[in-house]
């Protein structure tokens, strides 16, 4: 479109602008990552590897990420089955509690994680459910099903329904049509989906606090603790770097999967 | 802690009714009689600096007692470090964990939530050893039953960074007076017992308000406190919550002055480049005694006992009062803190019980007077409100 | 060409397909099918706790040994509604959440704006993921690189020094500056795919119909943008709104977060927690309401 050339400037250099103040605190962790000091001064006297070199050597970091991992493919995998599951629901159907339920899916997200938190942590006591990995992916799927969700509506809003009626036509059973026709058209959604509920459970940390126990730590809830505990900053810079380093290549896939622009917007990050 | 003999009683009487009488609070477990084998496993709560070493410990390059622990009973060790004493009472309110390390404005409200268990002392061969004013403190111990060991002592000081105050302060004036030449860099404890701290600052410099035990303050005392600490507000350059914060906050030269453990100040000289330096100013200052209490659920009890036993054997005592910086509990353990730390007990005044009659432990503030004067205090929830006045407004 | 083509025999009459032809023909069936799974997880998992923690809001604590007591009281609603120190943090916090999300309105548009419609397909590509990659990075760690940034010593005082200014350092300025840096990219997404979805022809028409940039602007990108920014705030002003860790952190002052979180904590007073918890939870919800009117739900 055409816009007056000033305008494009101004534009490009606001980007520009934008971009760097997103970057510049993740420059900062990077930095501190390689301060050889206990404790972060400005500005940074001697430079070292040690860290990297601990941190991948330290068990509690490992066990930590470990507990991630498994925390964000658990909920990622029950948060696409029930997440999926609603959106066909919410879409394709005209039902009483429409609205309803459209409007409660969006919750967990949308209200305060120390509720969440609080409110499942109580539960959890009540009905007497020892806190581990399981209670952990319970709150992570919580609000996980809200981002397939979203993906998965905004998609299937833009699939005409012509094309399920016709594979019927065609002969094909409920199940079929699902398998050939509804699911390809969402595979991608859903993939972006998983990856960005992957995301989502894997920093999270206000609601792991309170549906957490003793035995296990995440990823987040290592890093809190040890921000208490003094002389292990710098390790937790690295660890942040490290997975930084990491989420590359899932975060390039996913924005690549959702090409679509319009699937982008149902991304929910 | 400050009670002379009746008061000490009748405060203990009226705890021990408090205790008897509140929900929840039963007989409790029945104690042990024997100690059988480590169960291999233990889970403590503890302050950070407390459980360090092993691989389940903190880590910290040179320090070590856990790992002997751990060789000589097979029970490995995990510690999740507290962010402060509510936090410890909530964690030990889930039953997940073994054992705390618990300051006095938490031992009580555990002992009453039953939460804790009382102590077997004949399963603890080095409790003889400890210092006679240790023992059976008001704070762990109800109706005569005791409810743990003693970690160690030591006083709330006030830190100061001697690049920008220049002369030794010796009041905690620096840090109340609204004239204060450091407003901007001062820094004190965000957490509700501080009212404490200020209504000390407040009986020795207004007699008028008959302060006679900071942790038992009417509804006027309280509102005195409340004002004092409302001036503070404007002095404070940012509160800290815990032990890493405030050396952050000195090292980045946030924060001057301010009310601080020992193991700050050890803890920043360490790392070299800033030195701090503190004193224990002329009104006195409050201070705490750790508790090592075993959890009422504990699922690793043998464990525990192990673990309470070896806190307080003199090499283990020595090891972490010297790192974290407070007075150990026997005159063993002194003796071996000496070899470490040359006039270490003589520094922390660690056998010095005239001295530790002006600190003031951390205590649970109780609607029961705790200076005998009946039901006219306010209590902890009190105090928690208040705080939120004071930092929220 | 040669020969006849037998229609294909209809499929084996299998268990399956005799169950799709079920529901098929009971559609409700289908829905239930679709639901129940899902459903259940909602009702029981999170209202069910929700509900639960509506009632312990009714409920109190005994001070001394914070045992639970279930009388039901509205003690706690009046304390909340009487004290004057809870009005100011209600108001302090959502002041705040209405700051940063104008705040991360104004920086999310032009760069949106920019992603959607200048930019070439790699640069997109590239933008994108440079947007989304530092939710990866952890959002404590991105706390304490401000408050490093922020601190007296830091890097901010240091590069405003030749100029004679300083930083906000610890306040409620700083809280305001690290939560719209948090949440920025939870606006950005959305209303780039929103932006994105606006015809280019649109644009067009309206130059052709004598419109300058500053018009069409206003008059045709906003209202179109107006469901993808609504969606956007739902994030920011929802995680703002909530949020204890930032407070603590960069300032010395306390939010709606901070009051409920040392509830639980301090004072094991669970059930004023709860109570003073339901002011965000209400104001969420009419928000939501709100959103939704705009077409918030349409481009989440």
């Amino acid at each position: 479109m055409t816009l007056p050339r000033g305008i494009r400037i101004a534009l490009r250099i606001a980007s520009g602008l934008l971009l760097a103040f997103i970057y510049v605190p993740i420059g900062i962790i990077v930095l501190y990552s390689f301060n050889a000091a206990r404790v972060a001064t400005w500005p940074i006297t001697s430079f070292t590897l040690d860290w990297y070199g601990r941190a991948i050597g330290d068990g509690g970091v490992r066990a930590a990420l470990l507990a991630s991992l498994q925390a964000a493919i658990g909920a990622t995998v029950v948060s696409l089955l029930l997440g999926s599951l609603i959106a066909l629901a919410v879409q394709r159907y005209r039902f009483f509690g429409r609205e309803a339920i459209s409007f409660v899916v969006v919750l967990p997200l949308a209200l305060p994680g120390i509720v969440t938190g609080i409110a499942l942590n109580t539960a959890f006591r009540a009905i007497g459910l020892e806190f581990g990995l399981l209670t952990i992916i319970v709150g992570h799927a919580t609000f996980c099903v809200v981002v397939i969700y979203n993906n998965v509506v905004a998609r299937l809003r833009r699939t005409s329904r012509s094309f399920e009626e016709a594979s019927a036509d065609l002969g094909a059973d409920t199940f079929a049509t699902f398998r050939r026709v509804t699911f390809p058209a969402v595979r991608t959604a859903l993939i972006a989906g998983a990856l960005l509920a992957f995301a989502l459970s894997f920093d999270e940390i206000i609601v792991t606090n309170f549906t957490s126990g003793a035995s296990i730590q995440t990823l987040p809830l290592w890093i809190f603790s040890n921000y208490q505990r003094p002389n292990q900053l710098p390790l937790v810079n690295v660890a942040a770097v490290l997975v930084l380093l990491l989420s590359i290549v899932p975060v390039y896939l996913a924005s690549r999967l959702t090409a679509d622009p319009a699937a982008v917007a149902g991304a929910r990050t | 802690m400050r009670m002379r003999g009746l008061t000490a009683l009748v405060a203990t009487a009226a705890i021990a009714v408090a205790a008897c009488s509140s929900s929840g609070t039963s007989a409790g477990p029945s104690l042990p009689t024997s100690l059988g084998n480590g169960e291999g496993a233990l889970n403590l709560v503890a302050w950070a600096g407390y459980v360090v070493g092993g691989t389940g410990g903190e880590q910290v390059q040179g320090y070590d007692w856990v790992t002997p622990f751990e060789t000589a009973t097979g029970c490995k060790v995990t510690v999740k470090v507290g962010l402060d004493s509510a936090n410890m009472v909530q964690l030990m309110k889930t039953g997940e964990y073994d054992g705390v390390s618990a300051s006095g404005d938490a031992t009580l409200r555990l002992i009453a939530g039953g939460d804790v268990a009382p102590v077997n002392f004949e399963l603890i061969p080095n409790y003889k050893d400890v210092f006679a004013g240790l023992k059976n403190q008001p704070y762990n111990t109800v109706n005569g039953v005791g409810y743990g060991v003693p970690h160690g002592r030591g006083a709330n000081v006030l830190m100061y960074d001697p690049s920008v105050v220049t002369t030794a302060p010796d009041s905690w004036s620096a840090v109340f007076d609204a004239n204060s030449p450091y407003k901007g860099k001062v820094t004190a404890y965000n957490y509700a017992i501080y009212i404490a701290d200020a209504a000390l600052y407040l009986m020795k410099t207004k007699p008028e308000l008959k302060i006679t035990n900071p942790y038992a303050l009417d509804k006027d005392q309280l509102a005195a406190a409340v004002d004092l600490l409302k001036v503070q507000k404007t002095l404070i350059g940012k509160y800290w919550g815990t032990a890493q914060e405030e050396i952050d906050g000195f090292a980045n030269g946030d924060m001057a002055i301010g009310t601080a453990w020992l193991y700050q100040q050890n803890t920043i000289n360490a790392a070299g480049g800033k030195q701090v330096a503190s004193v224990t100013p002329k009104e006195g200052a409050t201070g705490w005694s750790d508790t090592w209490m075993i959890s009422a659920k504990a699922k690793h009890p043998n464990c525990m006992y192990k673990w309470m036993d070896y806190i307080i054997s003199p090499k283990a005592n020595a090891d972490v009062t010297v790192y974290f910086g407070e007075a150990p509990v026997s005159t063993a353990a002194c003796a071996e803190a000496e070899k470490q730390s040359a006039g270490f007990c003589d520094q922390f005044h660690a056998a010095d019980e005239q001295y530790f009659k002006n600190i003031w432990y951390w205590n649970t503030p109780t609607t029961t007077c705790l200076d005998g004067r009946g039901d006219i205090c306010t209590d902890f929830d009190a105090w928690t409100k208040a705080w939120t006045e004071i930092t929220g407004a | 060409m040669t020969g006849s083509v037998s229609p294909a025999a209809a499929p084996p009459a299998s268990l399956a397909r005799r169950a799709a032809a079920a529901l098929y023909r009971h559609p409700r069936a289908q829905l239930a099918g679709l639901l129940a799974a899902p459903l259940g997880w909602l009702l029981l998992a999170y209202l069910g706790s929700l509900a639960l923690f509506l009632v312990t809001s009714f409920w109190r604590v005994d001070s001394f040994s914070g045992n639970l007591i279930t009388e039901p009281t509205l003690g706690n609603y009046q304390e909340i509604a009487t004290q004057e120190i809870y009005r100011t943090i209600a108001i302090r916090t959502v002041g705040m959440a209405a700051l940063v999300t104008v705040t991360d309105i104004v920086l999310a548009l032009p760069i949106a704006f920019y992603m959607a419609k200048l930019a070439s397909t790699r640069t997109r590509g590239i933008m994108v993921v440079s947007i989304l990659l530092p939710l990866w990075s952890g959002y404590l760690v991105k706390v304490y690189a401000w408050r490093l940034i922020l601190s007296e010593g830091g890097i901010l005082n240091a590069a405003l020094q030749p100029v004679g200014l300083k930083g906000p350092g610890y306040s409620e300025a700083a809280v305001w500056l690290v939560e719209s840096y948090l949440w920025l990219p939870y606006m950005i997404i959305p209303v780039f795919a929103g932006l994105e979805r606006i015809p280019g022809s649109l644009l067009e028409a309206s130059a052709d119909l004598g419109g300058r940039a500053g018009m069409t602007a206003r008059r045709v990108i906003l209202p179109l943008a107006l469901p993808a920014i609504a969606a956007g705030s739902i994030f920011t002003f929802s995680l703002t709104l909530g949020d204890y860790i930032t407070p603590t952190l960069v300032s010395n002052t306390r939010f709606i977060g901070n009051v409920v979180y040392d509830f639980v904590g301090i004072a094991g007073n669970q059930p004023l927690a709860a109570a003073y918890a339901m002011v965000p939870v209400t104001i969420m919800l009419v928000f939501l309401l709100v959103a939704r009117r705009l077409g918030a739900f349409e481009a989440l």
